[in-house]
C-alpha cells in the first residue's frame, strides 16, 4: 500500500506548480482564450519543451510512458491554474486515438509531430442528439473502393478551430447506439467538404461543429478495425477521465482554499467572516468534497494498474459522479461565499466554476454515471 | 501509486481467514446479539482472541500486543467483518488500556494491564457528565485531595454498559482555578467503591446500554491517578484521534451495503424487486459511491499512521463521513422493511418480532445509529476541529 509519487512524479508536479505559480497568472489566461483558436500558441510550444506533451505516449512510440498517476500530477496543477490548453483534445484524445490505432508508419509520423508540438488534432466524436453516449452515430461512411465517404455533422469537436487533423468516429454499419460498426477515420482538416461553424464554450475555449459533407478520406487512414473502432474510443476516454478529474479536483482545491483566504481577510460586524462559525462549516465541507474526489482518484489510479477491468470500470464511474457533485457543490460554495464579488466577471471565482461546469458535461455527468454504476453493481 | 498488499501481507490475511473459519465467531455473536447474553458472549469471543494473541494487536509486544503493523490491523478488520465476527468491546483494550501503557508509572501497568487483556476486568468510561457534553472540558465532578486519597464527588453520563463494569476511567476536575483544560487528572475507579450508584438509560431502541453514574464521597487512593495531576486532559486527548479512525466502520458499511442489495432482490413492490426502482437505485449507488471514497480515504489515513504520522484532524473527515454513511444505511435498510419500519422496538431476542428477519435489527440500528454523528465528538465539533487546525479558521 503507497499513495506517496515517484521521484520523477514528485519533478513533473514541482515543475508545473512552478509553471502554474510563476509564469501563469489569470490575467495572462484571461488574454489567451481571446485567442483566435482559445489558447496561445506560444505556450504549446512552451508544454513541448518542457517534455509535457510526451507525458502519456508510450516510449518505443518517443513518449514518456507516464501512466495514470503521471498525468494526474500534470493535470492537477494545470487546473489549480485554469490553463487554457487543448492538452485534452490534441494529447488525450487525438493523440491517444492514433497510438491505440493508426498504422505505424502513420502513428510514428504524427505522433512525433504531436509530441513535438508541430501538429494540433481533435477527436470529434460528439452529435446533437448523442448526449452522452459514445456510440449513439450518425454520421455515416459509406466504402467506395479505397475509400470512405463521410457525411455527417459532429457537435461541439474541442480544439477543432487549431487543429490540423481531426479523427471521427462514423457509422459504417449498424444501427443508431450499436457497438458495432462504428469505425474511426482520420482526416485533415482542410479537406474538401469539411466546413467549421464556430462555437465559445463557457470556459473560453473555443470549439465547432464540423460539417462533413461527402469528405473522402483513403482506407489506409482507418484508426483501428473497420467496425471496429468503439473499443478504442470508449478506450481513450476511459484514459480521459481520471485525467480530467484531476484538473477538477486542481480548479476545486483552488477554489476551496481561495475561499478560506478570502474568508480570512474579508470583515463585516468588525470581524473577519471566516470567524462565523455556519461560514466555518460550510468551508468544511468544501474541504471535504476535495477530500473525496481526492480519495475515488487515488482509488482509480490504484486500480488503474490492476487486472480487474470490472472493478476499474467501476471505479471510474464513481469517480465521475463525486466529482460532479461535489464539484458543483464547491463550484458554487465559492460563489456564495465570495459574495457580491463572487458573481463579478473580475473575479477568477467564475472563470474556476465555469470550467468546472464545462468538464461536468464531458464524458458523461453525474446522473450519466450514477446510471452506468447501478447497472454494473444491481443489475449484474 | 497502489493499494495492493505484500505477499507477507497475503500470507498474513490466510492466516486471520484461517482463524475465523475455526473460531466459530457465529456462537458468541448470537449471544452478543441478544442484550441478556451480551456480556457472557462479548467475554467469551474476547477469551478465544487472547488465546490466539490477538487480543490487542495493535499494543506494543511488550505489554502483550501483537505488535501488528497498520495494514494488518487493516486487513484483520475487514476479515474479521466478513466472517460476522464480534469487534472487542473498545472501553479497556482500545482506549484505557492504550492511556496506561503510555502514561501509567510500572505498578500500574502491571496491575491493570493483565485483566484488561484476559477480559477479566470489564471497563467502562467516564466522560461525560450532565453538564459537559460537546464542551467536555467543562467538566465538574470534583476530587478532592484528602491525604492519600481523592474524595470524588458528581455524575458522568452516557457511560455505556457501566452496568457491568467492574473499573471505570474518569477525567475529574482537581482545581478549578485556571482554564478548564487544566486541573483535570486522569483516575482509575473501581465500581465496587462505596458512594457509587448506576442509573439505567433506557434508549431509543430500547436496549438498556447507557446509564449515569453517580459519585458521592467516593474515596479513590492516589496510586490510582494516572500521570501527573493536572494533565488528564493532554492523556485522554492524545487517543481520541484513534478512536475516530476505529469510528469510520468501512469494513461494517460495505457488508451493510451487500445485505442491502441482497434483500432490496428478495423484496417485492408492485410484484417487482426493490432493486429495480429507479429511486432505490439512486439512493443506492449514491451510499456506493460515497463509501468507495472513504475506502480510499481510511486507507489514505492508514498509509500515513504507517509512516508514523498522526492521523491527526483528518480522523474528523473519516469520522463525520463514516457515521454519515452509516445512517444513510440505516434508513435505506428501515425502509425496506416497510409497514414494518414501525414496528415497536424492546430489548427480546433478535428477529423474533413480526416482519421480516432484517426488520427488528434494522429497526434497532436505526434508532441507535442516531448516536453516531453525537458520540466520540459531534459531527459539529468534529468540523470545529477541522477548521481550526486543517483550514486555519
Amino acid at each position: 500500500m503507497n499513495f506517496n509519487l515517484t521521484e520523477e512524479q514528485q519533478m513533473l508536479q514541482d515543475s508545473a506548480a512552478r509553471f502554474v505559480g510563476q509564469d501563469y497568472s489569470f490575467e495572462r489566461r484571461q488574454r489567451d482564450v481571446q485567442n483566435d483558436v482559445g489558447f496561445d500558441p506560444e505556450l504549446w510550444r512552451q508544454f513541448a519543451e518542457l517534455g509535457w506533451l510526451s507525458v502519456p505516449f508510450a516510449e518505443e512510440n518517443g513518449g514518456f510512458g507516464g501512466d495514470a498517476t503521471d498525468l494526474f500530477v500534470l493535470m492537477e496543477q494545470l487546473g489549480k491554474g485554469l490553463v487554457a490548453t487543448p492538452y485534452l483534445a490534441s494529447i488525450l484524445l487525438f493523440g491517444r486515438c492514433l497510438e491505440a490505432g493508426a498504422n505505424p508508419a502513420l502513428k510514428a509520423e504524427l505522433l512525433e509531430r504531436l509530441i513535438a508540438g508541430e501538429l494540433q488534432g481533435a477527436l470529434a466524436y460528439m452529435e446533437r442528439q448523442s448526449r452522452h453516449e459514445l456510440f449513439d452515430i450518425e454520421t455515416k461512411a459509406c466504402r467506395e473502393g479505397d475509400e470512405f465517404v463521410i457525411s455527417g455533422e459532429k457537435a461541439l469537436v474541442m480544439n477543432a478551430l487549431a487543429a490540423d487533423m481531426f479523427v471521427v468516429s462514423v457509422r459504417t454499419s449498424g444501427t443508431a447506439t450499436d457497438k458495432n460498426g462504428v469505425s474511426l477515420l482520420l482526416v485533415d482538416a482542410g479537406a474538401p467538404g469539411i466546413e467549421l461553424s464556430s462555437i465559445q464554450l463557457m470556459d473560453g475555449q473555443k470549439v465547432a461543429n464540423v460539417t462533413f459533407r461527402d469528405v473522402r478520406v483513403s482506407a489506409d487512414r482507418l484508426i483501428g478495425l473497420e467496425n471496429q473502432g468503439a473499443a478504442i474510443l470508449e478506450e481513450v476516454v476511459e484514459k480521459a477521465i481520471p485525467a480530467i478529474c484531476s484538473e477538477a479536483l486542481g480548479l476545486m482545491t483552488h477554489l476551496t482554499n481561495t475561499t478560506i483566504e478570502y474568508s480570512k481577510t474579508r470583515k463585516q460586524f468588525g470581524v473577519a467572516i471566516g470567524s462565523f462559525q455556519v461560514l466555518q462549516h460550510r468551508m468544511v465541507d468544501m474541504f471535504t468534497a476535495c477530500e473525496e474526489t481526492r480519495s475515488l482518484l487515488y482509488r482509480v489510479l490504484c486500480s488503474a494498474g490492476e487486472d480487474d477491468l470490472l472493478e476499474h470500470k467501476k471505479d471510474l464511474h464513481a469517480l465521475k459522479v463525486i466529482t460532479g457533485l461535489r464539484g458543483k457543490r464547491v463550484g458554487n460554495e465559492a460563489i456564495q461565499l465570495h459574495g457580491g464579488m463572487g458573481i463579478t466577471d473580475e473575479l477568477d471565482v467564475g472563470h474556476y466554476v465555469k470550467r468546472l461546469m464545462v468538464l461536468h458535461s464531458v464524458f458523461g455527468d453525474a446522473d450519466y454515471h450514477r446510471q452506468q454504476l447501478t447497472r454494473l453493481s444491481l443489475q449484474q | 501509486m497502489d493499494s495492493s498488499l505484500s505477499s507477507d501481507d497475503l500470507k498474513f490475511r490466510e492466516e486471520v481467514r484461517s482463524f475465523f473459519r475455526t473460531a466459530e465467531p457465529e456462537a458468541a455473536q448470537q449471544l452478543i446479539n441478544n442484550p441478556r447474553t451480551y456480556k457472557q458472549g462479548a467475554v467469551q469471543w474476547q477469551k478465544q482472541l487472547f488465546e490466539k494473541g490477538w487480543i490487542a494487536p495493535f499494543w506494543p509486544a511488550q505489554y502483550g500486543g501483537a505488535g501488528w503493523t497498520v495494514t494488518q490491523s487493516y486487513i484483520y478488520e475487514t476479515e474479521r467483518v466478513k466472517a460476522n465476527a464480534p469487534d472487542v468491546v473498545p472501553f479497556g483494550l482500545k482506549m484505557v488500556g492504550p492511556v496506561i501503557y503510555t502514561y501509567g508509572n510500572e505498578e500500574q501497568k502491571a496491575r491493570f494491564l493483565p485483566g484488561i487483556l484476559s477480559s477479566d476486568d470489564w471497563w467502562c468510561q467516564g466522560y461525560s457528565e450532565p453538564g459537559a457534553g460537546s464542551d467536555l472540558a467543562s467538566l465538574t465532578t470534583r476530587a478532592v485531595s484528602d491525604g492519600e486519597e481523592y474524595v470524588v464527588n458528581g455524575s458522568k453520563i452516557w457511560t455505556t454498559y457501566a452496568q457491568y463494569a467492574d473499573w471505570i476511567f474518569c477525567l475529574v476536575r482537581t482545581d478549578a482555578s485556571g482554564k478548564p483544560q487544566q486541573g483535570i487528572s486522569f483516575l482509575l475507579i473501581d465500581m465496587k467503591t462505596p458512594g457509587i450508584t448506576v442509573s439505567p438509560i433506557p434508549s431509543i431502541n430500547g436496549v438498556h446500554s447507557l446509564n449515569e453514574v453517580h459519585f458521592e464521597n467516593v474515596r479513590v487512593p492516589k496510586a490510582n491517578r494516572i500521570g501527573e495531576e493536572g494533565q488528564g486532559w493532554t492523556y485522554a486527548k492524545s487517543l481520541l484521534a484513534h478512536e475516530r479512525t476505529v469510528i469510520a466502520r468501512v469494513a461494517d458499511s460495505k457488508k451493510r451495503l451487500n445485505t442491502l442489495r441482497q434483500i432490496a432482490s428478495r423484496e417485492l413492490q408492485g410484484g417487482k424487486p426493490i432493486i429495480e426502482d429507479a429511486s432505490f437505485q439512486h439512493r443506492f449507488t449514491n451510499i456506493e459511491v460515497e463509501l468507495m471514497a472513504l475506502e480510499y480515504m481510511e486507507l489514505r489515513v492508514l498509509a500515513a499512521m504507517a509512516r508514523n504520522e498522526s492521523p491527526g484532524a483528518e480522523s474528523s473527515l473519516l469520522k463525520i463521513k463514516g457515521t454519515e454513511i452509516q445512517q444513510a444505511l440505516h434508513e435505506l435498510t428501515i425502509e425496506l422493511a416497510g409497514i414494518y419500519g414501525g414496528v415497536v422496538l424492546d430489548d427480546g431476542e433478535p428477529g423474533s418480532s413480526v416482519g421480516h428477519d432484517f426488520g427488528d435489527g434494522a429497526r434497532k440500528d436505526f434508532m441507535y445509529g442516531r448516536a453516531s454523528t453525537i458520540f466520540g465528538g459531534s459531527n459539529e465539533i468534529q468540523k470545529n476541529i477541522i477548521a481550526k487546525r486543517v483550514l486555519g479558521l
